[in-house]
């Protein structure tokens, strides 16, 4: 009798959980579905609530007066260019010193450690760093962008964990006994067996490149420098239209217009991570889990 | 020799300006250079205790902050709990799929949905209340809606991502514990309040600390985006502040003085939380 009871509360249990799975799959899906269709509809369609599932009226305008304007080049590219070499660089600096941290034959580890963690809860704050940064004359330059701030202890810490739960210490001897030095053993025998940490970190990196808008806020003033995101805030958050001004009906139809505007550069700004959202799930998905066993 | 690079970048970047809040003790005057300049004791910390802009930023940072504690911490946990009983493996897994997915929208873009979304008149939740006859108000203008815009969409946006550490935890568990309770006669709602919540409490606890180190800290990134003048008053926050009054109004020991002292005030709830952490529950994280 116990047993029946509890197996149909289990049902309902259960039945109410894939309820509550599929109700928050459509908000998450149908807002960006949304952002997609109203990119390529009519501009007064979107604004009257005409478009809800698919796109009405095909209309391009909002892609077209996006792609006229030089700047969107300019930052797409510039962009494109921080996103390769900074993640080239934070692979260079983080995955060496992930690697050195899990040695445990390192001299002054417990101080290293602690060099290493003050960062994270500690900070010059804001105007002390600007200072420091322009000391060394890196206002306004391309390397701002991807050089100072590239150190990640968080994912010094992950390659650390990686290597420590999967290059057995007996490899490290045996390396030893046939004479390998500790610089060359970390090329060609631990670098080749760390793939997916070094695709893990690089994903992590590249993304928060890709996204990131807050040091060229700080750090850049040229328009030529200028990366995608900051356009971005043009365009979507304060509203300065790249298209001139305008009165009376025509005023409105430029604000129709510049919202398409706006759909349209939320979808080619997010459209490359969304393609390589597939393989970031996967990856990130791992790195989170090796983040998270602690010692 | 491996550690040389990024213990530079750090010596620079991180510890050079950490030496640089000097200037919060000094009235910096750029032509004299930090060392030169004359020294000002405690003078920036007790004008910005007295300003009209401590409280309100105060009160702001911490309401956004505990605010999004109370709700995004025990979402994620049930997140994670439910997401653990789905025993479909195709729908589970899309489940996970779609509800990590806006984790990697870029703030800016984020925030840019947000205000095409919530627009009066023509964005699609004003459309929405329109089917409905309703109007649909300009909440971007009100001070009293900032801080549930900030957090909601928060929660729509990271909450699938912050329960993935749960689920690795959720995964770990021994599986002859459930059998045992099968065999005693648990429901599924049993299994989860007498298995799941004790056995991942270590890591709720954990993440609770890192959440409350940072208290004074919620990203300055998102709250500037979505700040305009009409909700100033609810949305200005300290790391705002900070950076208007620092780089746009050049008072340079001022701005430096109130962040050190958000800085000194979040490492010391850190620390503080992590000690209460360990008396109670032994879980911490030195």
């Amino acid at each position: 009798m116990s047993v029946q009871k509890y197996t149909s509360q289990d049902a309902a249990v259960n039945i109410l959980f894939h309820i509550i799975a599929v109700i928050m799959i459509l908000l998450i899906v149908y807002p960006l579905w949304f952002v997609v269709i109203a990119s390529f509809s009519n501009p007064s369609d979107v604004a009257n609530g005409k478009i809800w599932l698919w796109p009405g009226k095909w209309d391009l305008s909002g892609y077209r007066e996006l792609f006229k304007q030089r700047q969107i080049w300019v930052s797409y590219g510039n962009t494109i260019l921080y996103t390769l070499v900074g993640t080239f660089i934070g692979l260079a600096v983080n995955i060496p010193a992930g690697y050195a941290m899990s040695r445990k034959d390192m001299a002054g580890r417990k101080w290293i450690n602690i060099f290493y963690i003050i960062p994270m809860f500690l900070g010059g704050g804001l105007i002390p760093t600007y200072f420091v940064v322009k000391a060394f004359g890196l206002l306004n330059t391309f390397w701002v962008m991807v050089l100072p701030f590239s150190v990640s202890t968080y994912n010094i810490i992950v390659v650390r964990t990686f290597f420590r739960s999967s290059l057995p210490d007996s490899l490290w001897e045996a390396a030893q006994i046939d004479g390998c030095g500790s610089i060359r053993y970390f090329f060609q025998i631990a670098l080749p067996l760390s793939k997916s940490v070094l695709a893990v970190i690089g994903l992590w990196t590249a993304v928060g490149l890709w996204n990131s808008w807050f040091n060229a806020l700080i750090y850049i003033d040229s328009e030529n420098l200028q990366p995608l995101q900051l356009l971005l805030r043009r365009i979507l958050i304060t509203n300065q239209s790249l298209l001139g001004a305008a009165t009376g009906t025509m005023a409105q139809e430029l604000r129709r217009l510049s919202d398409m505007m706006k759909y349209a550069a939320i979808v080619i700004s997010t459209l490359p991570i969304m393609c390589l959202y597939p393989f970031l799930q996967k990856y990130f998905n791992h790195g989170v889990m090796i983040g998270a066993i602690k010692e | 020799m491996l550690l040389l690079p990024s213990a530079v970048l750090l010596f620079c970047f991180a510890y050079l300006p950490l030496g640089g809040v000097l200037i919060a003790f000094k009235n910096y005057s750029p032509a004299l250079g930090i060392l030169h300049s004359p020294w000002a004791g405690m003078q920036h910390f007790i004008q910005f205790f007295h300003s009209y802009q401590f409280t309100v930023t105060i009160k702001n940072t911490l309401v956004i902050s505990i605010y999004g504690i109370l709700v995004g911490f025990p979402l994620a946990i049930l997140l994670a709990l439910m997401c653990n009983q789905i025993r479909n493996g195709l729908f589970k897994k899309t489940f996970q799929v779609v509800t990590y997915l806006p984790h990697f929208i870029s703030t800016m873009v984020m925030c840019g949905l947000i205000l095409l979304f919530l627009s009066p008149g023509r964005g699609l939740i004003a459309n929405l209340f329109k089917l409905f006859g309703l109007e649909f108000p300009n909440v971007m203008a009100s001070g009293q809606a900032f801080k549930h815009i900030y957090v909601w969409s928060d929660v729509w946006q990271h909450l699938g991502w912050d329960s993935i550490i749960y689920l690795a935890a959720l995964s770990g568990i021994d599986p002859t514990y459930y059998d045992a309770a099968t065999m005693d006669g648990a429901g599924t709602l049993q299994k989860i309040r007498h298995i799941d919540i004790p056995l991942i409490l270590p890591t709720a606890m954990i993440l609770l600390i890192l959440r409350a180190g940072s208290i004074l800290g919620i990203g300055f990134e998102k709250v500037y985006l979505l700040q305009n003048i009409q909700n100033i008053l609810s949305s200005e926050i300290i790391s705002t502040y900070v950076y208007k009054i620092g780089l746009q109004g050049c008072q340079y020991s001022l701005s430096t003085a109130i962040g050190l002292f958000n800085t000194v005030v979040n490492v010391i709830v850190l620390l503080l939380i992590n000690f209460i952490s360990k008396k109670t529950t032994e879980t911490s994280l030195f």
